[in-house]
């Protein structure tokens, strides 16, 4: 699929860098205060975890809690927030003609997407790659243990050349077996027509929640593919982009400084340190000098949560999808995410 | 008939009754000769194999309330995703305090066709050309709100049935007319209309529906100027009626051609002028004739509107597909295309019972 999306992508690039060009006129950021939301472009066919709507009809979801983190930081107000679901087609057209301010939409960062799109990307909010699940009978722990396996996988995508090049590079065989859909694959990884399921590691925990005893299958630790998930918004967008990036960090800085939403209170009041005393606004002009309130990072941590409870809430162990922090977990842990410093 | 009727003496028996018993009827029907047995046996047996599995799967084994995935039996069909979420189906994410207005404006289109279905209402035609002129603006006012103290819902947020009925409500009440205008404009005298219309009926005929909803969806915001956007929804309303009024033209253009000459010159001869002629002569009999192609039209357009799914909009088939990606109830795609399906059936199927009735009632004339 993101082998088909780079090509449609990079015609539509193409075919409409006029328009890219021209849709840099005015500064989003006056616009979003003065439309009083931020308009927000977020996954239409759903992803589990990150976006879908719960039973009351909201939106939520690891995407969707971002983009209210966004609109919390400049309004202080987690509902000043309109969704407009995108399909993977759509969404940078919608971005470059202005429809939307920001996407947050599990877009992978690549470097065309970065420039010859017209595009600006913040960081990311979810390192995904692809990975291996296997039934846990077959006693693999690791994916350099498959060598010969027979491996589901679907044709025509980056997933199946991934899949080639990372057996052949550590010297393994194995044997493909290729579907054109991943609801394909299923029944047929199920059937045990094939030893491993390979694919985005999110759609690996996603895809474990169908099956009749989820804990029979183990996805193994070995990441072959890099999908750095993060915010666009348009290129040249700065102090709007600065927005987007710096409330992305306060939530991993608060996680990393132990700030979460049911202590925040108490260490705005007596916290000694200096760097949550910035952080949440009690010394410096941070506010100031993103245009924001002065307490915006507070309030992003007291109405949303910081990074690590945001994931366990949409993705973390307590929920169906049970993923693991992995790439995710702070650089402190061993993980990926390091927000710069708040000075 | 009514002169075989007529003939009939009163002083004869009735002739021979041709119901017959049970085992007379399986006889006759279903074990004829060797072959038709073998195959009444070999169809059973499939029937046998298909739909026992599948009752057992989507009644006995099932499951009908729950809060999540959870609450369902593996083996059976977990309907509590349907009953959970019905308001989802139908509404889809219109806000639930909001819901109100769209039952009401659906109440208010059925009351105001009652007077159409009252055999002694007179201005039926004028009657009608005033609903579907005054209705859309009316429907709209409850739908989006936004006056009158109703908060405002932006179309975003419409989906579901409803989605899909408003879809489809607009692509037929637009395509009738379009589609008469089309096909009067493809065979007028008049070169620069004919060739207009043929233009038109043949590059938006020529190209799929998905093609259509993709430039307006993907390429016309490219071709706005900046900060002017269209609203998505009726980006895809305007495709959808123009190319449902293409091929009504075509359909409507069948009828006008099996008109016979002589009612053309006739209507002539009596002095009409062109729009009397067509409006009291033609299209009457035009239309009547062509009523199954409309209605089929119709129906085709009805489930045409799924495919506004792929560009980001909820219709009943788009809901079915992004419910079932809550982590809660992931898995359950047989499910929820089941009920979308069903869902279709009903409103196709009644609408191809409709046209039937209506058949009938205008095809009064050539019964005497």
């Amino acid at each position: 699929m993101r082998l088909l999306g780079t090509v449609v992508a990079a015609t539509m690039a193409a075919a409409t860098g006029l328009a890219a060009g021209s849709a840099l006129a005015g500064p989003t950021f006056d616009a979003v205060r003065e439309k009083g939301f931020v308009q927000c472009g977020v996954n239409s066919s759903g992803l589990p975890g990150f976006a879908t709507v719960d039973d009351q009809g909201n939106w939520s979801g690891f995407d969707i809690d971002l983009c209210r983190a966004i609109a919390v930081a400049v309004f202080g107000d987690r509902n000043a927030v309109k969704f407009t679901p995108l399909t993977a087609k759509e969404r940078f057209t919608a971005l470059q003609s202005g429809e939307i301010d920001v996407l947050v939409r599990n877009t992978t960062w690549t470097l065309t997407r970065d420039t010859a799109l017209g595009l600006d990307f913040l960081g990311v909010n979810y390192y995904d790659g692809q990975g291996f699940m296997v039934p846990k009978s077959l006693g693999v722990k690791s994916a350099l243990e498959l060598d010969g396996a027979s491996v589901c996988v679907q044709t025509g995508t980056t997933t199946e050349l991934n899949l080639a090049d990372f057996f052949r590079a550590n010297n393994m065989s194995y044997e493909p077996v290729v579907f054109e859909t991943n609801d394909e694959l299923l029944p047929a990884f199920q059937a045990g027509r094939c030893d491993v399921f390979t694919t985005d590691q999110s759609g690996l925990y996603a895809t474990r929640t169908k099956f009749e005893n989820p804990d029979d299958y183990v996805i193994l630790p070995e990441v072959i593919s890099k999908e750095p998930l993060g915010p666009v918004v348009r290129h040249g967008d700065n102090e709007w982009g600065d927005v987007v990036r710096w409330t992305l960090f306060a939530m991993i800085e608060a996680e990393e400084y132990g700030v979460t939403s049911e202590n925040v209170d108490e260490l705005r009041a007596n916290s000694t340190n200096p760097t949550i005393r910035r952080l949440l606004g009690v010394e410096g002009e941070f506010g100031k000098n993103l245009g924001l309130p002065q307490d915006w990072a507070y309030q992003i941590i007291k109405q949303i949560g910081n990074y690590g409870e945001v994931f366990e809430r949409n993705l973390g162990m307590n929920t169906p999808l049970k993923i693991a922090r992995g790439l995710n977990d702070l650089w402190t842990r061993g993980g990926l995410q390091y927000s710069m410093p708040f000075r | 008939m009514a002169v075989a009727e007529r003939g009939r003496s009163p002083a004869l028996l009735p002739p021979v009754s041709e119901r017959l018993g049970p085992l007379a009827w399986l006889k006759r029907n279903l074990f004829s000769t060797w072959y038709n047995s073998l195959l009444t046996i070999l169809v059973g047996y499939l029937l046998y194999v298909v739909l026992v599995p599948f009752f057992e799967w989507a009644i006995l084994n099932a499951t009908f309330f729950g809060d999540s995935k959870e609450a369902c039996d593996f083996d059976g069909a977990c309907w509590a995703l349907i009953t959970s979420r019905l308001g989802q189906y139908l509404y889809g994410l219109y806000p639930v305090a909001e819901r109100w207005r769209v039952n009401a404006a659906f109440l208010l289109l059925i009351l105001a066709m009652v007077p159409l279905f009252l055999p002694r209402f007179r201005h039926r035609l004028l009657y009608a050309c005033g609903l579907v002129f005054l209705y859309p603006p009316v429907a709209y006012l409850f739908f989006a709100g936004g006056v009158f103290g109703l908060p405002f819902v932006e179309t975003a947020q419409w989906g579901g049935l409803f989605l899909t009925l408003v879809i489809a409500g607009v692509g037929i009440t637009a395509s009738l007319p379009i589609g008469v205008l089309l096909a009067l404009g493809r065979r007028s005298e008049m070169p620069v209309i004919r060739a207009l219309c043929v233009v038109f009926i043949e590059v938006i005929r020529g190209v799929p529906l998905v093609t259509i909803l993709f430039m307006a969806s993907v390429m016309l915001p490219l071709f706005l100027p900046p900060g002017v956007t269209i609203d998505k929804l009726l980006r895809a309303l305007i495709g959808v009626a123009l190319f449902a009024s293409a091929y009504m033209a075509e359909v409507v253009r069948g009828g006008l051609q099996g008109i016979p000459k002589g009612q053309y010159e006739a209507a002539m001869a009596l002095g009409l002028g062109y729009w009397q002629m067509m409006g009291y002569v033609v299209l009457p009999q035009a239309l009547r004739m062509v009523i199954p192609g409309i209605v089929n039209t119709f129906i085709g357009l009805f489930k045409d509107t799924a495919l506004v799914t792929i560009i980001g909009l909820y219709d009943l088939l788009g809901m079915s597909r992004f419910i079932i990606q809550d982590p809660k109830w992931l898995g359950l795609a047989a499910e929820s295309y089941l009920f979308a399906g069903f869902g279709f059936w009903v409103f196709c199927f009644a609408m191809s019972r409709y046209s039937m009735y209506v058949e009938k009632v205008l095809s009064a004339g050539e019964r005497r």
